[in-house]
C-alpha cells in the first residue's frame, strides 16, 4: 500500500535533484586545454602562420629580449636564454608549444614568461585577465619556431 | 647540419649581442671601492662616461640636491621653530654613518622606516612641520644630503632582532613572480646579472647609490621610486609608495648590498 506512493515520491525527488543539478552545471564547456596538463595540444583549429609567428617573435612576444634568433634585421638580441637557431630540429611542435604556453611545467624556476596563462600574480590593472599572447599568436609562433631547422 | 652551423654562425655575426659591455676588471684598484667580495655596485656596470659623471662632484648632477639639502638643514620650519641643525648640530659629524643603516626598525615608531620616512617622522613629531611630499625636490634633497654624509662607508642594514620579520617578508617578495612577464626580482638580479635583455646589461640591483641621479629620469630619485619602476617594466601593479611591501623590498635589496660603500648621490643610466 505504501509502495506506489514512495516510488512516486522518490521519482519526484530524483527529478528535482536532477533539475537542480543541471541548473548548477556550468553552461559553457571548460576552456580548451583545461585538461591538458602537458600544454602540448593545439590551442586553435586554425593552422599556425609562420610568417606572422616571425613578426610576433620580433615584436609583441619580446622573444629577442632573451634569445638570439635568426632575425638579422633586428639588433641587440638578448643572451639570457638559449640560441633558438635550429630549435625546430631539436624539438617537435608540441614540445615547442609546451615551452611557449607555460615553461614552468618543465622548469619551475625559469625566468621565461608563460605566454598563455591567465592567473598571473599582480598583473598591471589594464592587462588583468589577459594572456601575454592570444591562442592564435601562440600557434603562429610555434609554426615559425618549427621552421628554424 | 653544416647549413645549420653556417646559419647559426651568420646569426651570431649579424645579430648577436652586439654592444660591448663597459670595461670591468675586478683586480683593477680603481674598482676596489665599488666591489665587496662577489658584490658589485651598479657603478661597475655603468658606461665609462656615466662613471666619469659620478666621479667629479662638479659634473655630478646629484650635487644640486646635496646643496639644496644643505640649505634645508639650517632652515627653521614648523611650529616648534626648529631647524634640523638645532637638535642634530653639524650634519657632517652627526649624520655620518646614518645612511648605512636604513631601512631600519625604529623603536619609537615601532615599525620599519626608510631614511625618507624617518626624516618625515622627525619633521612631523619634533619640528611640527608638514611631511615632505614623496619625490618632491625638498624630499629628495634632504634625504640625499643626509645619505651623502655616509659616502664611502659600507652599507650595514640590520636584518635580525625586530627587523627579522620585515626581512623575511622582503625576501619572500623578492622571490615572488609578478606581472605579465611572470618574473621575480631575483631572476634578473641574483640569477642573470651580467647577461643581456636586448641591449640592457643586467646589474646586481644594488641600491647603495640611492638617492641617485638617473639619466633616464633626467632627475634624481629614491629607491622606492626605482622599485616601482621595476614593477612597471615587468608589467606588474606597483605597491604604493611607503607601503609595507615596498619598504620591505627596499630592506631586502639594501641588505644584499651590505658591505658595498654608499655612493649617494650616484649617477646611473
Amino acid at each position: 500500500m505504501l509502495k506506489p506512493i514512495s516510488w512516486g515520491a522518490v521519482t519526484v525527488a530524483l527529478a528535482m535533484t536532477w533539475a537542480a543539478q543541471s541548473q548548477a552545471l556550468p553552461k559553457k564547456p571548460p576552456e580548451r586545454g583545461y585538461y591538458d596538463v602537458s600544454r602540448m595540444a593545439p590551442l586553435t583549429d586554425q593552422k599556425g602562420d609562420p610568417a606572422n609567428g616571425r613578426k610576433i617573435a620580433a615584436g609583441k612576444g619580446l622573444c629577442l629580449s632573451c634569445h638570439v634568433m635568426p632575425i638579422p634585421e633586428e639588433a641587440d638580441h638578448g643572451d639570457v636564454g638559449p640560441d633558438l637557431a635550429g630549435v625546430g630540429s631539436r624539438l617537435q611542435p608540441p614540445e615547442l608549444r609546451m615551452r611557449v604556453v607555460d615553461p614552468k611545467v618543465l622548469n619551475p624556476d625559469t625566468p621565461m614568461p608563460s605566454f598563455f596563462k591567465k592567473d598571473l600574480n599582480r598583473v598591471t590593472p589594464s592587462l588583468k585577465g589577459q594572456t601575454f599572447l592570444t591562442a592564435q599568436e601562440v600557434e603562429d609562433l610555434v609554426a615559425y619556431l618549427s621552421t628554424l631547422k | 647540419m653544416r647549413k645549420i652551423m653556417m646559419a647559426a654562425g651568420l646569426a651570431a655575426l649579424v645579430a648577436g649581442p652586439a654592444q660591448a659591455d663597459p670595461p670591468f676588471d675586478p683586480k683593477d684598484p680603481k674598482m676596489a671601492p665599488y666591489v665587496a667580495g662577489d658584490k658589485r655596485s651598479g657603478y661597475t656596470f655603468a658606461e665609462p662616461e656615466t662613471r666619469a659623471m659620478q666621479d667629479d662632484d662638479f659634473t655630478n648632477p646629484g650635487f644640486l640636491w646635496v646643496e639644496d639639502g644643505k640649505k634645508m638643514w639650517t632652515k627653521v620650519e614648523g611650529k616648534a621653530g626648529k631647524a634640523c641643525k638645532d637638535c642634530h648640530g653639524d650634519a657632517e659629524k652627526s649624520m655620518k654613518g646614518v645612511g648605512t643603516v636604513y631601512p631600519r626598525f625604529d623603536p619609537h615608531a615601532n615599525m620599519l622606516l626608510t631614511l625618507e620616512q624617518k626624516i618625515n617622522q622627525c619633521r612631523t613629531e619634533r619640528m611640527g612641520a608638514e611631511p615632505l611630499k614623496f619625490d618632491s625636490k625638498p624630499y629628495n634633497a634632504i634625504a640625499t644630503y643626509v645619505k651623502h654624509q655616509s659616502r664611502g662607508m659600507p652599507i650595514a642594514v640590520q636584518t635580525d632582532g625586530p627587523a627579522a620579520p620585515y626581512f623575511d617578508m622582503g625576501r619572500r617578495l623578492y622571490y615572488e613572480r609578478r606581472g605579465m612577464s611572470d618574473i621575480a626580482c631575483k631572476h634578473c638580479h641574483e640569477d642573470l646579472w651580467g647577461m643581456h635583455m636586448r641591449s640592457e646589461l643586467l646589474s646586481q640591483g644594488m641600491p647603495n647609490g640611492f638617492p641617485q641621479y638617473r639619466l633616464k629620469w633626467q632627475t634624481l630619485g629614491s629607491a622606492q621610486k626605482r622599485i616601482r619602476g621595476c614593477f612597471e617594466e615587468v608589467r606588474a601593479e606597483p605597491y604604493a609608495v611607503d607601503s609595507l611591501e615596498n619598504t620591505v623590498i627596499e630592506l631586502y635589496a639594501t641588505w644584499r648590498a651590505n658591505g658595498l660603500r654608499v655612493e649617494s648621490p650616484a649617477v646611473r643610466k
